[in-house]
């Protein structure tokens, strides 16, 4: 074994124990703080595979922004954080079904991809990601309509939301 | 490749033979190699902090018109661990009704996050932890990292004064963290990287000369971030006692206070780094990597000077006074500024580069002239409106 390929299963292990406690624990601090856990190992999984930008992007706006966002809103909606009802409900076990169907087409659909048991090879020295996913959201050839379509619906939400929040006089 | 022109390299290369003549692993040797070199800087950084102290009590002594630490050793200078051996022997205190767990981990979280920004910190143009395409970004992403610290910190010490002061603090770091990120972009247009390294192999003129309006935004949100006066409401003593900090002793509380002070030093050597050159100065970081990081700590000292000289002379200002700055004013500068600055480096390219620095230049003047001219007219027909409503009640009187 590689030191990637131990560094990949403590983290995955890791990321995996942290994402359950998310949906177990009862204080709810505690929960967006294993989510926080959750995301950092995820982002550590993108530094493996060589997207370091996309590492610190899910840092800047998962940890820095959504999960700041979730403890502010525990915080300021509720006297008590700890959850007192029973965890799951009576179709706990459908649930736990569909979950296990949606892993296992999964990996059947992977199974099938030709790439699925292939080595990737190493990335070229003096690879640019950057540059490339600059260029295939910016380009005509790219994805510049979709990257458009969702910047505009980013500014309409804005909008909607500093409308919300102005005090009509 | 000698010593003198590569010490990391000749350095790790001649540990790895070791640890390989003792029979390790290749790969081990190697990530222990690493470990090592990650230790060894930390280890250079917190005793740079231990002098930081000093540094940060003679300089506001000087600027109280006292004379500061000056009783332990030459210029006081065993002062700091004096006081560091007093934060050890204190009481460690935890809060009745603490989230035990969460508050103890706060101010590692708040350490880690100002440690790890030096991963990116080129000290010389062969040392550097990693020359990460995404520097500029990573700026940020452990800055939330620290908000995270702070949050954590307010909400486990079960007390409405931490609480109030945690919500100050991440209000401010999260708002001025977008200005931030939209002024660390004209170093990025400039040089046409977000990488530490190439910003600074790109200033062949300091870029504080092409984009003075960019480097002075950069340090109000640096001072923001860090929480300093002006900005320092977060620990506004009358109100809220120390902030989200209060219930911390010992060496918890010394965490954070280490880590402030650090990370203004840190930062003083970011506004270096994208805008003062970094280690560049006349050539000299040709002669020898030692010499580099002498450049670029005596930048970083001038810049941490700078932020003291504003804490130690400006006074602080309200919550709302300081978000309705920062997304009324700051923001919106620092975007138009964002935008002129990439349209005119589309529109000046071509021409010479005296050309380019001269328009740069100007573009920036005019966009601080206007902005401020913008202001001062809010500012007057604010003014008269209030005036007018005085005058009126008078009459009514």
């Amino acid at each position: 074994m590689t030191a990637e390929q131990i560094i990949f299963l403590i983290v995955g292990a890791a990321t995996l124990i942290a994402g359950f406690l998310v949906v177990t624990v009862r204080n709810l601090v505690h929960a967006a703080l294993w989510l926080v856990a959750t995301l950092f190992g995820v982002a550590i999984i993108y530094t493996l595979l060589n997207a370091g930008f996309l590492a610190v992007v899910q840092v800047v706006v998962y940890i820095g922004a959504i999960a700041i966002l979730f403890i502010f809103a525990v915080m300021l909606t509720r006297r008590q954080a700890a959850e007192t009802g029973a965890s799951v409900n009576k179709n706990w076990w459908a649930g736990a079904l569909m979950s296990v169907l949606t892993f296992a087409a999964l990996a059947l659909l992977l199974q099938s991809w030709s790439g699925f048991s292939k080595t990737a090879s190493a990335v070229p020295s003096g690879f640019d990601a950057i540059n490339q996913l600059g260029d295939a959201l910016t380009s005509s050839a790219g994805y510049v309509l979709p990257f458009e379509v969702a910047s505009v619906l980013l500014l309409a939400a804005l909008v909607g939301a500093v409308y919300l929040a102005f005090n009509k006089k | 490749m000698n010593f003198w022109n590569d010490p990391l390299k000749v350095a790790a290369d001649w540990l790895t033979g070791i640890f390989v003549g003792w029979g390790m692993n290749d790969i081990f040797a190697h990530v222990l190699v690493v470990f090592l070199g990650i230790f060894v800087l930390i280890m250079i950084l917190m005793v740079i902090d231990i002098f930081l102290v000093w540094i940060e009590r003679k300089v506001v002594a000087r600027f109280q018109d006292r004379i500061g630490p000056n009783r332990l050793g030459p210029f006081g200078l065993i002062q700091p661990f004096a006081d560091i051996v007093k934060l050890m022997i204190k009481e460690d205190t935890t809060p009745d009704g603490a989230d035990k767990v969460v508050y103890n981990i706060a101010p590692m979280l708040s350490m880690m996050s100002v440690l790890i920004l030096w991963a990116v910190v080129p000290l010389a143009p062969v040392m550097i932890g990693v020359d990460l395409n995404a520097g500029a970004l990573f700026i940020i992403a452990a800055g939330s990292i620290g908000t995270l610290s702070i949050i954590m910190a307010g909400w486990s010490s079960n007390n409405k004064f931490s609480v109030i002061g945690a919500f100050r603090q991440v209000a401010v770091m999260v708002s001025f963290e977008v200005p931030m990120l939209a002024v660390m972009l004209i170093p990025t247009i400039f040089s046409g990287s977000m990488g530490m390294n190439s910003i600074i192999q790109s200033q062949n003129i300091w870029f504080v000369f092409i984009s003075p309006l960019a480097a002075l935004i950069f340090l109000i949100a640096a001072i923001a971030e860090l929480g300093r006066a002006p900005f320092d409401l977060a620990e506004g003593e009358s109100e809220l006692v120390a902030g989200f900090n209060v219930e911390y002793s010992g060496m918890k509380f010394g965490m954070f206070y280490a880590g402030e002070l650090l990370h203004a030093f840190t930062f003083g050597g970011f506004w270096a780094i994208l805008f003062f050159g970094g280690y560049r100065f006349f050539g000299l970081e040709q002669v020898s990597p030692f010499l580099a990081i002498v450049i670029i700590l005596f930048k970083a000292l001038v810049g941490y000077w700078v932020i003291m000289w504003v804490k130690y002379t400006v006074m602080r200002i309200r919550i709302d006074q300081m978000l309705a700055f920062n997304w009324k004013f700051l923001t919106p500068v620092a975007f138009v500024l964002v935008m002129v600055t990439a349209l005119m480096n589309v529109l000046l390219r071509g021409a010479g580069s005296w050309l380019y620095i001269t328009g740069m230049f100007l573009s920036n003047v005019i966009v601080a002239w206007v902005s401020l001219e913008i202001v001062r007219s809010i500012g007057k027909k604010e003014r008269e409106r209030v005036e007018g409503v005085k005058v009126v009640a008078e009459a009514h009187h």
